[in-house]
This record gives C-alpha cells, sequence and structure tokens, in this order.
C-alpha cells in the first residue's frame, strides 16, 4: 500500500487504540518500548524458518565446541595411523583419514572449538572497542567526535584481511604477550583490531539519534548525569542494532580466522583448526578433494548459522522492513 | 473500442460519449477491502455517488473514512495486494472502468480522469525536472516528442500561474515551495484537458494563504474546462466555499449527501451535525468547543447497525427503538429524508426537526 | 560541485597518511627485524647486517624513517626491496593482473546482481524472488576461500572448463577466479538493488506515475528503477576501490600474480618496503573510488548539492 494509506491507516489505529501490523507506534518511553520491540521482534522469529535452520546449526555447532567427543564417531584426532593415510570415507569413517593416517571426523569435530572460540572472542574485541570509541564520539561530539571519526576513516580503509595478516605476521617478533605467541588469542585480537570500525559507526549514529531525542531531553533536564543518560537512556537503544551486527560478524570473523590460518599466519600446527586443514588439503586436491571439501562444508555451515541468525533478528527487529 | 496494443497510442481515447445522455462518472455500490495479516480492514463498504459536468462533488470525512481509498479505487491506482474492489462498478462516460482490460484503464487516467495529491513533495518524483513530469503526460499519451513535451510543460506552468515558467521548467520538484509544487501537481493533472480531476486533500499541507490560492485557481480553471472535480477533504472552510455537492463519509459508508447550502445549514445525520457543531464559531468565542465524544472506528471490527451508534448522541436499541430501527441492530439504509437529501440515519427526521 | 571536490581530496590526505604511517609503523617499529628475517637461517656477518640496517634506514627514530619515506614518495620513489629492486616496479608489474581481475569481477557483479535483485524487486515474494533470497544467503555465508576451492575442484579439476590457476589463458583465465572474487559483492547488490525496488515501489511517485496513466514498463523503468539504482550504482562505484584491495585469497587461491599475491608474499619475506607501498596504493584506490561515489551521487540525485 502507499506511504499515504499506510499514513492513514496507521493514524486511524493510533485514534482507535488498536494496532495491527501496518502501524508501528513510535512512543519513546524507553522500557515500554523495548518490551513490546522484544515481544514483536519474537512474534516475528518464532514464524521465520531462517531463525529456525540458523538456531539448530548455531546449538549444533555450540555443542560441537563444547564436548566434541560426542561428534567425533568414538576416534581421536591424534590417534593415527600412516597407513590409513588418504583412505576415502567410509561407513565407519565418515569423513576418511588424513594424510598422517588421522580419521578425518574427528579432526573436523575438533576444529569447532578453536574456530568458535577465536570468534566469539573476537567479536567481544569489535564490540568493546566499538562500543568505547562509537560512545564518546557520539556522546562528545565536536573534536573528539571528528579526531574518531577521522582514526575509525583510516582503519576503514584497510581490508580486515591485510592488516590481520601483517599484524599476525610482525606479532612474534614483537615479544607483546598473547599477540607473540601465534595463538587463537593472538588471532582474536588481529581481528578485533581490524574490524571494530563498524561496530563503531553504529553505535555512534545511534547515539547521535537517540541524544537528541526528547526523552533524553527530559531525562537532562530532570539533572541525570551523563553516565547515567548514556548507560540507562542511550546504550539499551543501541542493543538491537548492536545484536543483529554481532551476530553476523561472529560468522565473517570465523571465516576471516580460517583464511588467516589458510594464509600461514593464524593457528600453527598442532593446532586443530579448519583453516590448517584446508590450507594442508589444498596440495591434495586431486588425489584426496575430502581432505578440503568435510572442512569447508563444516566451515561453511558455521558461517551460514550465525549469517541466517543476524538476518532473522534484523528482520524482527528493525520494523521498517517488516511489511 | 480504442486500440488495446502495447504500444503508446497516439490518438486520445475515443469520445462515444454524448454528454447529454447522464452524469460523467457515476460510482455504484463501491466495496474496497484491505486483506493484511492480522485481518481485513473494510475501507470502503458500499459507496454511490454522481459526478456531472463542471460540478464539484466534495467528499468530507475524518481521515481513514475511506474517502481517499474510493478515490484510488476511481483511479485504478490501489495497490492490490493487499486492496481489493470487492464489487460495485465505477462508471465514466458510461462504460464501467472495473470491467475494462487494463490498458484500455491506463488511457482513462490522464486524459479522462485525473488526480492531484496531498503532498506534492513525495508526489513528484524528485530525481527528474517539473518539466520532464509534466511533458510525460504528452509523450504517454500523445506521442508527443520530447522537445515539445516540453514546450506544452512551458504553457500550462503558465496557465497554473507559476512565475518565470520558461525559465523554471527544468528546475527539480525539491526546489518549488510548497504551493508551487501543488501548482506543478495540477498542471501535470490537467495537461490532457481530463473530463474528472479528483483532487486529495490539495491544500492539507499548505499555508492557509496559500491554500486560499491554490483553491481560487483549481475553481478557476474548472470554469474554464467544464471538468467535473471531486474534492476529498476534511476542511469544512473549503467545502463551504468551493463545493456544490457535499457527500458525508464515515466508516467506509456515506451518511449523507445533498447540496452544500443544504446539509450545512440543517444536517440530516448526527454525525454531520455534529461535525458542524465542532467548528470553532467567532461568535461563540470564550464558550467550550463541543467535539464529537468518543473515537473513529477500527475499519477491522466495524460496529453493527449503525457504524457510528457507539458515539451517536441518539442512538436507541432494544425498548426505546422503533421496530426495525434500532441503531445496534439494524443498519440504516441511505435514504431520501427531505426532497434532494439522502441521510444514513434511522431517526434523520428528527434531527432534520421535521 | 568542484569546491566540494576539493574539500573531500583535502580530506582524505590525513587518511591516506594515517592508514600508510600506520602500516608502516606496523611493519618496521615493531621489536622484530627484517633483515635478520630475510637471512632466515643462514647466518649473516655483522657487518653486512650493520650495512643493510644502515641502507635501510633501519637505525633511525620511527618517525623519521616515516618522513624519510614520505620525502621519496613525492618523487613517485617508493623505495626498494631487499634485492635492490624498485617497489615501483614491482607495482607496475603486478597492478594490471589485478586490475584485470577487478573488472572482470565488478562485470560479474554488475550484470548478474542488478539482473537478480531487480527481478526479485518487482515480483516480490515469487518463487523466483525466494530463490534470490535463498542463494544470496548461502553465497554471503560461504567463505571465498571456500568458494575458491569448490570451484576450482568442480569448473576446473572434474569438468575441465577453466584452467585451474594462473593466467596462461589471457582474460579466460580470470572468469573462474573474477567470479569467486565478485561472488559476495554480486549477493549483496542483489539484495540491495531488491530491497531498493521493494520500497520504491511504494513511493508516492511511483502511484503518481500510475495515476498519469503511463504505461506500466515506463512506471518500471523510469519512476522505479531509476531511483532504485541510486544506492546500487554507488555501492558498486565503492566496491570497485575495496575489490582492488581485497583480492589477497582470491590471487592466492588461484595463483594470480597480482597485487594482492604481492603483498602476501612481501608479508612473509618481511619485505617492508614492498608492503608499504602496495597497501598504501590499495588505501589510495579505495579513497578514490568512495570520493568518485560521492561525485555520483550529486550527479545521479539531484537533491545533493554540495555547495
Amino acid at each position: 500500500m502507499t506511504e499515504q494509506q499506510q499514513r492513514d491507516l496507521r493514524h486511524d489505529e493510533v485514534e482507535a487504540g488498536t494496532q495491527s501490523v501496518l502501524a508501528t507506534p513510535r512512543v519513546d518511553v524507553t522500557d515500554a518500548r523495548q518490551n513490546s520491540l522484544w515481544s514483536d521482534a519474537w512474534d516475528s522469529l518464532k514464524r521465520n524458518p531462517l531463525f529456525w535452520i540458523g538456531s539448530f546449526l548455531g546449538v549444533f555447532f555450540v555443542l560441537m565446541a563444547i564436548v566434541p567427543q560426542l561428534f567425533s564417531g568414538g576416534a581421536d584426532p591424534r590417534d593415527c595411523d600412516l597407513s590409513n593415510s588418504k583412505q576415502a570415507p567410509s561407513g565407519s569413517h565418515w569423513f576418511g583419514f588424513d594424510q598422517q593416517g588421522c580419521d578425518y571426523l574427528a579432526n573436523v569435530a575438533y576444529g569447532a572449538r578453536n574456530s568458535l572460540m577465536i570468534g566469539l572472542l573476537a567479536v567481544i574485541g569489535v564490540l568493546v572497542i566499538g562500543v568505547i570509541v562509537g560512545a564518546i564520539a557520539g556522546y562528545y561530539g565536536g573534536i573528539a567526535d571528528s579526531l574518531l571519526a577521522r582514526l575509525t576513516d583510516i582503519f576503514f580503509a584497510l581490508p580486515l584481511i591485510l592488516g590481520a595478516l601483517i599484524l599476525l605476521r610482525v606479532g612474534p617478533s614483537t615479544g607483546l604477550p598473547i599477540i607473540s605467541d601465534r595463538g587463537a588469542g593472538a588471532v582474536a585480537i588481529a581481528l578485533a583490531a581490524f574490524g571494530w570500525m563498524t561496530a563503531m559507526r553504529l553505535v555512534r549514529s545511534q547515539v547521535i539519534a537517540v541524544k537528541s531525542s526528547d526523552y533524553v531531553a527530559a531525562a537532562r533536564a530532570m539533572g541525570a548525569s551523563n553516565l547515567r543518560i548514556l548507560t540507562r537512556h542511550i546504550l539499551p537503544n543501541a542493543v538491537a542494532p548492536v545484536l543483529v551486527f554481532s551476530t553476523i560478524t561472529v560468522g565473517v570473523l570465523i571465516a576471516a580466522e580460517a583464511t588467516l590460518t589458510y594464509l600461514g599466519v593464524g593457528l600453527q600446527r598442532p593446532a586443530i583448526s579448519w583453516g590448517l586443514q584446508i590450507s594442508t588439503g589444498q596440495s591434495l586436491l586431486r588425489t584426496a578433494p575430502h581432505l578440503v571439501l568435510f572442512p569447508s562444508i563444516i566451515l561453511s555451515l558455521t558461517v551460514m548459522a550465525f549469517i541466517m541468525l543476524g538476518d532473522a533478528l534484523r528482520d524482527a527487529l528493525d520494523p521498517r522492513q517488516r511489511s | 473500442m480504442s486500440t488495446s496494443s502495447g504500444s503508446i497510442s497516439s490518438s486520445p481515447a475515443p469520445v462515444t460519449y454524448d454528454p447529454a445522455s447522464g452524469p460523467v462518472l457515476e460510482v455504484d455500490d463501491l466495496h474496497v477491502e484491505f486483506r493484511v495479516r492480522s485481518g481485513v480492514v473494510h475501507a470502503v463498504n458500499g459507496i454511490s455517488y454522481t459526478v456531472d459536468q463542471g460540478e464539484t462533488l466534495a467528499i468530507l470525512g475524518e481521515s481513514g473514512s475511506g474517502k481517499s481509498v474510493s478515490a484510488q479505487a476511481i483511479m485504478g491506482i490501489l495497490d492490490s495486494p493487499p486492496a481489493v474492489i470487492t464489487g460495485g462498478g465505477i462508471r465514466f462516460q458510461g462504460r464501467d472502468i472495473l470491467k475494462l482490460n487494463a490498458e484500455d484503464q491506463r488511457q482513462i487516467r490522464g486524459p479522462g480522469i485525473s488526480m492531484i495529491f496531498q503532498d506534492a513533495l513525495s508526489a513528484l518524483n524528485p530525481v527528474y525536472s517539473v518539466g520532464f513530469q509534466i511533458g510525460e503526460m504528452f509523450r504517454a499519451h500523445r506521442g508527443t516528442s520530447r522537445k515539445e513535451a516540453k514546450q506544452h510543460a512551458v504553457e500550462l506552468m503558465d496557465r497554473v500561474r507559476i512565475p518565470a515558467a520558461a525559465r523554471r521548467v527544468n528546475d527539480f520538484p525539491h526546489q518549488f515551495s510548497g504551493g508551487m509544487r501543488q501548482r506543478v501537481m495540477i498542471a501535470m493533472a490537467l495537461a490532457l484537458d481530463p473530463r474528472i480531476l479528483i483532487a486529495d486533500e490539495p491544500t492539507t499541507a499548505l499555508d492557509v494563504t496559500v491554500q486560499a490560492q491554490v483553491m481560487d485557481l483549481l475553481k478557476d480553471l474548472q470554469r474554464d474546462t467544464g471538468m467535473g472535480l471531486i474534492l476529498i477533504t476534511h476542511d469544512l472552510g473549503v467545502v463551504n466555499e468551493v463545493a456544490d455537492r457535499v457527500a458525508v463519509m464515515y466508516a467506509g459508508k456515506i451518511v449523507e449527501t445533498g447540496t452544500v447550502d443544504d446539509v450545512f445549514t440543517r444536517p440530516g445525520h448526527p454525525y454531520t451535525l455534529g461535525l458542524m457543531n465542532s467548528i470553532p464559531l467567532v461568535e461563540a468565542k470564550g464558550g467550550r468547543l463541543n467535539p464529537i465524544v468518543g473515537q473513529p472506528p477500527n475499519l477491522s471490527r466495524i460496529p453493527s447497525g449503525c457504524s457510528f451508534h457507539p458515539r451517536c448522541p441518539r442512538a436507541r436499541t432494544g425498548a426505546a427503538a422503533a421496530p426495525g430501527r434500532d441503531c445496534v441492530g439494524d443498519v440504516p439504509p441511505l435514504r431520501l429524508v427531505v426532497p434532494g437529501r439522502e441521510a444514513a440515519c434511522h431517526y434523520s427526521e428528527e434531527v432534520l426537526g421535521v | 560541485m568542484g569546491r566540494f571536490v576539493v574539500r573531500r581530496l583535502l580530506l582524505t590526505i590525513p587518511v591516506l597518511l594515517g592508514a600508510s604511517f600506520l602500516i608502516f609503523a606496523m611493519v618496521y617499529a615493531l621489536p622484530g627485524d627484517p633483515v635478520r628475517a630475510l637471512a632466515g637461517d643462514r647466518p649473516l656477518a655483522p657487518a653486512v647486517v650493520a650495512q643493510l640496517r644502515e641502507d635501510f634506514n633501519l637505525n633511525d627514530p620511527l618517525i623519521v624513517q616515516y618522513a624519510k619515506y614520505l620525502g621519496g614518495l613525492a618523487h613517485f620513489d617508493l623505495g626498494v626491496d631487499f634485492s635492490n629492486r624498485p617497489v615501483l616496479d614491482t607495482i607496475s608489474q603486478r597492478l594490471p593482473v589485478t586490475i584485470k581481475l577487478t573488472v572482470v569481477a565488478v562485470l560479474f557483479e554488475t550484470i548478474i546482481g542488478l539482473a537478480a535483485g531487480v527481478l526479485a524487486g518487482i515480483r516480490r515474494n515469487s518463487f523466483f524472488d525466494n530463490l534470490v533470497l535463498v542463494s544470496t544467503t548461502l553465497i554471503i555465508s560461504i567463505p571465498i576461500l571456500v568458494l575458491g576451492f569448490v570451484s576450482q575442484y568442480v569448473f576446473g579439476l572434474k569438468f575441465g572448463w577453466f584452467p585451474i590457476a594462473g593466467i596462461n589463458d589471457g582474460w579466460y583465465s580470470y572468469l573462474l577466479p573474477g567470479l569467486v572474487l565478485a561472488s559476495s559483492s554480486l549477493a549483496y547488490v542483489a539484495r540491495l538493488t531488491r530491497t531498493s525496488i521493494a520500497e520504491n515501489m511504494r513511493a508516492d511517485y511511483v502511484r503518481t506515475a500510475r495515476a498519469k496513466g503511463l504505461p506500466n514498463r515506463t512506471v518500471i523503468l523510469r519512476h522505479t528503477l531509476r531511483n532504485s539504482l541510486i544506492p546500487v550504482v554507488t555501492f558498486i562505484g565503492a566496491d570497485v576501490g575495496a575489490l582492488l584491495g581485497g583480492a589477497i585469497v582470491t590471487e592466492a587461491v588461484f595463483n594470480i600474480p597480482g597485487i594482492g599475491r604481492a603483498v602476501f608474499e612481501a608479508v612473509g619475506q618481511q619485505e617492508g618496503a614492498v608492503v608499504v607501498g602496495i597497501v598504501t596504493l590499495m588505501v589510495f584506490f579505495f579513497i578514490f573510488f568512495n570520493l568518485i561515489v560521492d561525485v555520483l551521487y550529486a550527479v545521479l540525485d539531484p537533491r545533493i548539492r554540495y555547495d
């Protein structure tokens, strides 16, 4: 229906105190608004197949990361026998064996922990940097905003993989803690250091939008402190978009971790990681394609789980997109 | 019959209609629903009216009374889904538009029936010049060349009294003031000399002084061209000034119709009476206003019987009501109550005091 | 307009400098030793090490090193690598390869992404629309690394339609890597177009266009598509800049000797001058195409004027 029709119907419904999908009330009483936002969102999520597929895959891979034994078919990923080298998948060993003759299903299952842990840690890092820098820039404005915005532009101009690649490559010779040990922590820090800019812009724009709203002006008029306004009124409103962003970003960062590991600067042997498995399998693509195939599929499904969940959340939390 | 080829027709829509045979536009028992996820919104529930050449019919009602939706149904620009025309007919120059194929319907829009909208800023495409958008009418319906179309656009802009038309023809909508933008809309709507012009709240978005200028312009143009004008508004003052007849809508139905003078001086429906009483009068300065109590009905759950009964001070039900005239149980038909006047109220005579 | 462009150009200078300094600092300032890294397992005579350190200004404070670097940059002197080869030579040899790859990718992105998005947006909720939604979710979810291997295996090895790696078959060898490089942008263009069209179809001016009795084709092409494509065109414009700097993985998987692969190799060998030179170039592309997009916006949407 046209904008005019929508306006008319919305007008009716507000006047009549009723509500259908046509009208979205814009009442800025923070608690009431948040409550209705989340309960509406849940109604919408329940009907979205993307949400259920994403949730199922997400829970599945989180379980795999916590208790890989359940998924490994009873095999130990380090219990290898060279006589099984590169054997194709079979009824008893679904994913076959790798070059060293290790059970590949067990190896792939045990790879989930590193991927999810790095994805989660990196996203926490992204949020910490993004929320702090974004909130400061948006709330204080002026010179602080200009400087922080330029800083964000600088990082934004550098591709994520490239920045992380360089940092991880020079990392071991720096002698800095975590960064120099080539472990999961180093990868997570590198990803966060070059991946926080979108979170910053998101938080900044939300803060600016809410800051100029009437109810924040009212809170200020009643003498609320800066910190209280920021934490009680402004940040809760930024939760929805940041949640959508974070969910999708977990997926993106898991893919980035695999890429960095594949490029040789991420996790190192003897760590078990999908990126390493793909990297090793690359040279055997002709003779044992399953060595690239299985970790690739599992990696893609994991990324997909988070991207689907994030898409579903966005559809549910952004009323503008509902039709 | 007209050519219904897909290509742009260079001949105007054929006129096989004799003005003596009846009104230019007849709307007959029109029903429109919106079918949305949460249910069915009954936007228009059986309205009928006619418009003659040179006549101005005002359709008066609150927002959501169905007045705009009925106009969009006539124009054939409802979005379906969710909108569905579930019944009735719309006869333009004797032909039922709803029975025509899409191409014949399209050829009526512009040369036959034309429409101007409330908010000219959003109704004009921001990325094309006003001259281009006015000229499109000639290009689409008459196959005029781009250059000639622009000349026509300048003439039309002159005609709607836009100063320095030749210079402003290449300007974009956002470069005009609100009143000038509405004039551009009017120029565009009048380009092909339509027989019916529907003006959907043409002045609501404008300043009061500009409102009067635009209404005067519309009135002058109507006198020059002899077109029928359907004026959709909730502004009683505008109706009083320019309309010949008025149809009052409530909850998707016409509840009263007659000449403007009659209806305004002696309303025959409690809703119309309520509207009249709610006007602030200079003489009554300092006194209290008399608004209509209650809220407009929810169009997905329209009250039974007379849809106005929950707000009506005269509503009668049960033992108090006359047989067959229970305001809660019996739907009042739109009926002739005094000569030249129809009202949909069981107790219209009481309201009129006859 | 001219003044806007100049002002925007001036604003990009601090970003360009900041980004190149950031890379410079990471490569040179962190307490690693590129000379030792270059030497690898071979022990170098201390005199040789000292000479190399002197040649590459490694004994100066960081900021002095960077100032000397900028001084060279002003004369298009990007320095030399450890084997004394000018960085500019490396770039001019590798850049055309990446440009070809980007051209192919942008063509795929525009043609396939636009067509899918337009059809899906016009026929909202149709089978095709749902197909586009599902397939774009899939494409966005599959890491470019995996997409590279899968297409290499399926189209290169199994079917033998395309060369598996390298650029020995002219433009033809760019097709598969170009498609892989374009994949996620392509999916994004399709989605953006679809949303934009669906939103514009509800706009008041589209209703006006129908009320004017314009033929359906005109309503859609002139009054819906023209307006809907503004955000899409600008996205593609900015994406050119991103693709020029984002081909590291694709070039690694398909063994394509462009600047992405060059920078990857240089990082591995701690060739600081090469890394800084190429990354600065990538950042320049990114900023340059974003500037073009801003100008493009003003051309496409008359409401935007930068005076």
